[in-house]
């Protein structure tokens, strides 16, 4: 497992490199000058000599590798300037707002398993009968819904007519529950689905036959041969929900007034304020590379094919 | 294996019942695609009023006879801003579909079928990519490139090209080994020939069901970025636009939020059940293919 | 002695809207210490009659006529799976969970005290010619199908199971190990006055392990008795079918 382990995350560190050289690229070709929108920003008129001192202050007379090797060492450091809009430390606000971020999808993550699960072992159990059916039909639904339209319906039927959950903001449970439904509810659909067919297939293989010929009972069959094989997809989809999730959690944050990153990264955008933006994709992309080598850990802890195929255990 | 007494011999009860569900959700997916196409080639035609007449005296009135769905906040009739945003949310999900599919087959099936370090390097720009969680990387790129339609399309384009890639180049190099592709090598073909005629074909066929089931995956991104108001620029009528414009409105009139976002989920809708269905007629191929 | 009594077995599905039956007229005799080969060519049932005299049928599957029982001295009961008749299936590689290791497997099953199990486990685990105890904790998939089998076949000796029903145990092993496997069944059935049904379409097989034989065509037994007389004269054409089929591939048997 440790090899495993170490393994992966050897791997990890060329990729960030990578995903970094894409960030810095794609804002130094895609934006011309930075200078110029430094100087906006400040509200200095861009003549042609604060344009020369702008791109001195900025260091962009440099070549274009040591400015990258320059903002990636400040990076590495934890330093990605100061806003152009606010002019506070940028990674300060970006992990001001984090944490309000990591709660809702976190908390949306937990919905997406703790109800797709159930909702999938139900349906393969009844298979072809009502719950079958209802389970297959809400996430077929639930596969084309948009979730910040899914949002507006809830604030629509909970908040404003029936007046029963607080519309935007945080607070306690009663302000999570419509924001996370609504990032949860596809991820849950495609998850419940992916379930049911797991454990249909599960169902069928050769060793539950055989566990219930050496006489076990259909509970210990059922949990031990079917259940636990079937939820190893699971774990492994798991990592795809996590990148719609995360973008869910983005723009569901602009329908609930939840005080997150996406919405400081939409006003990034806005005011093409780039520092904040490079930091919040960087990092954004960062706790997921983090997240999908917690669920790639998870699987290899699962499943002892994976850890012991790359050669940490002793074979006959 | 003789005798496994696990392949399961299927009650007939079964089988027809689950026919008979499948044909009228396929029904509902091929009007609604209809009704799209329709909207889309007769889209001044069809709509009953210009979807930018603004007139501020008939601000979000209810539906009625003579507008259908309401008026917006500006007084513009939403059944002819639907229609015309038709347009411009698939036109933008049908160039984004296209344009990740030629990016993908060209790099991802050229990178297999060349292999070597070609392939190498290729893959790892690719995984690079597919390090992003896919709707950050769409913000970064609109929020380097700028707001507007345009920029959200490449955006898009520009996130999503590396899965696609990935699947070709595994198609590919399924194709490209199997016997007929060999036989043709033995028999002196060109390269590029092969690779156009022989393996090509086989690859597209493929891919173009994948795509079909992605639609539906695009249009949601392309609409939550206009929902953010990154997309395309005011007065012209889309459907995440107007979802945007409804949301002061929930409180006073919560219909008009409804249409847009009805529009949004029904052709999603559509377009994954015709895409499910292209996925059973292939299935087994694709299965192991992809896997 | 114990003895396991299948009358009728009836076996039914739906095809084509038709209710078609599948084996019918099943009757068998068990007894300890004797070895009944159950052969015929594929599709004639044979598996399936293993599973249902146990109470399992595949999904479609209906058991619409039959008894079984389990008849030990005044008492007779119905058998329970693997408590009075352990199996041991083709194929063993597919009939382990991939992700449980063969201790795992012998543990679930287990109804000893939790203190005798250790001791048990390795018991046979060596008997059977299993590496003890290394090979306990390894997955199927680090096992060969020799050694596959050979857990199987503990495990069926581990549940101290009276009855065996082996279904073509042999079948996907090459010969020297299908030749050791069998080794192994005849010292245990000898060992432990095991009643085995011994399902085969192999002859081979049949000539060197089997006490008694039945043999099915289309669902039916269509002839029985003594693997001497069975060998020797041959009565029905499905019998002599696979007689003279199996004497083509050994002339030398004619002999014996």
């Amino acid at each position: 497992m440790g090899r495993y382990l170490l393994g992966r995350i050897a791997l990890l560190v060329p990729m960030m490199l990578g995903v970094s050289l894409v960030i810095f690229l794609m804002l130094r070709l895609g934006r011309g000058d930075p200078a110029l929108d430094w100087l906006r920003l400040s509200q200095i008129p861009p003549t042609d000599v604060a344009i020369a001192e702008a791109r001195a202050y900025l260091g962009l007379d440099r070549p274009l590798f040591v400015q990258y090797l320059s903002w990636l060492w400040d990076a590495l450091h934890l330093d990605f300037g100061k806003s152009y809009v606010t002019r506070r430390d940028v990674f300060e606000e970006f992990v001001y707002y984090l944490p309000a971020t990591l709660q809702l999808g976190g908390i949306a993550f937990v919905l997406t398993l703790g109800l797709s699960i159930p909702l999938g072992i139900w349906a393969a159990k009844f298979r072809d009968k009502l719950p079958d059916q209802i389970v297959r039909f809400v996430a077929f639904l639930g596969v084309s819904l948009p979730n910040f339209w899914l949002g507006f319906l809830l604030v629509l039927v909970f908040s404003i007519w029936l007046g029963w959950l607080p519309p935007f903001g945080t607070g306690g449970m009663a302000h999570v529950v419509m924001p996370a439904v609504a990032i949860a509810f596809m991820s849950t659909a495609i998850n419940a689905r992916l379930l049911r067919a797991s454990m249909l297939e599960a169902m069928g293989q050769r060793h539950v036959l055989y566990a219930r010929l050496r006489g076990l009972g259909e509970a210990s069959v059922t949990r031990r041969h079917v259940l636990r094989n079937a939820l190893l997809p699971i774990v492994t989809a798991a990592g795809m929900h996590l990148g719609e999730l995360i973008g869910g959690t983005l723009v569901i944050e602009n329908i609930f007034a939840w005080p997150g990153v996406g919405r400081l990264a939409v006003s990034a955008i806005y005011n093409r304020d780039y520092p904040v933006l490079q930091c919040f994709t960087l990092l954004m992309t960062f706790i997921f590379v983090l997240c999908n080598l917690g669920i790639d850990v998870l699987y290899a802890w699962l499943d002892p094919r994976i850890r012991i195929a790359s050669g940490d255990e002793v074979r006959p | 294996m003789n005798d496994n007494c696990n392949e399961a011999i299927l009650p007939l009860e079964t089988t027809v019942h689950a026919a008979g569900k499948r044909n009228w959700t396929m029904t509902l997916a091929l009007s609604i695609l209809a009704v799209l196409a329709l909207a889309i080639i007769a889209a001044p035609v069809l709509a009953p009023f210009d979807p930018d007449a603004v007139d501020i005296a008939s601000r979000l009135l209810p539906p009625s006879q003579n507008h259908l769905l309401g008026t917006d906040h500006l007084g513009r009739d939403v059944l002819s801003r639907l229609i015309h945003g038709a347009r411009v949310s698939l036109g933008a999900v049908a160039l984004i579909s296209l344009l990740v599919l030629v990016l993908g087959v060209a790099i991802g099936g050229l990178s297999g079928f060349i292999g070597g370090k070609v392939d190498q390097i290729t893959m790892r720009i690719c995984d690079v990519f597919l390090t992003f969680p896919t709707f950050v990387l769409a913000m970064f790129m609109v929020g380097v490139l700028g707001t507007g339609m345009t920029n959200v399309v490449i955006a898009i384009v520009l996130s999503h090209w590396a899965w696609y890639a990935r699947i070709v180049r595994s198609l590919t190099l399924s194709m490209a080994s199997r016997d007929f592709v060999l036989a043709a090598r033995v028999a002196g073909a060109g390269e590029f020939r092969i690779f156009g005629e022989h393996v090509l074909p086989g690859v597209i066929a493929q891919i173009l069901v994948l795509t079909t089931l992605d639609i539906g995956h695009m249009m949601l991104h392309v609409s939550g970025l206009s929902f953010l108001g990154l997309g395309i620029s005011p007065p012209t009528a889309e459907w995440g636009v107007m979802i945007n414009d409804a949301r002061e409105f929930v409180w006073t009139q919560p219909t008009l939020i409804a249409w847009p976002g009805l529009a949004i989920f029904l052709t999603v809708m559509a377009f994954n059940r015709v895409g499910d269905a292209l996925r059973d007629r292939l299935d087994p191929v694709l299965a192991a293919e992809v896997c | 002695m114990a003895e396991l009594h299948i009358d009728g077995l009836r076996l039914e599905t739906l095809r084509a809207g038709r209710i078609t039956p599948l084996v019918s007229g099943i009757d068998l005799r068990l007894r300890q210490g004797c070895v009944t080969a159950l052969v015929g060519s594929s599709g004639s049932g044979k598996s399936l009659s293993c599973l249902a005299l146990q109470g399992l049928t595949p999904p479609g599957v209906r058991c619409t006529a039959g008894r079984v029982a389990l008849i030990d001295g005044d008492t007779r009961r119905v058998p329970a799976r693997g408590q009075d008749i352990a199996t041991v299936m083709q194929n063993p590689r597919s009939a382990f969970n991939p992700v449980m290791t063969m201790r795992a497997h012998a543990q679930e099953t287990y109804r000893g005290s939790h203190s005798h199990f250790e001791d048990e486990l390795r018991r046979f685990a060596t008997e059977v010619g299993l590496d003890v105890p290394r090979d306990l904790d390894l997955y199927p998939f680090q096992m060969s199908g020799g050694m596959l089998q050979r857990m199987m076949i503990a495990l069926a000796l581990m549940s101290g199971a009276r009855f065996l029903i082996a279904d073509e145990p042999t079948t996907d092993l090459d010969l020297i190990v299908q030749a050791r496997i069998l080794d192994l069944l005849v010292e245990e059935v000898r060992l432990r006055s095991l009643g085995v049904l011994f399902v085969t379409h192999d002859m081979g097989v049949v000539a060197r392990v089997a006490d008694e034989v039945a043999v099915m065509e289309h669902g039916h037994i269509v002839e029985r008795g003594t693997v001497e007389r069975i060998f020797h004269a041959p009565a029905h054409p499905a019998t002599q079918a696979l007689i003279n089929a199996h004497l083509s591939l050994y002339p030398e048997h004619i002999l014996t």
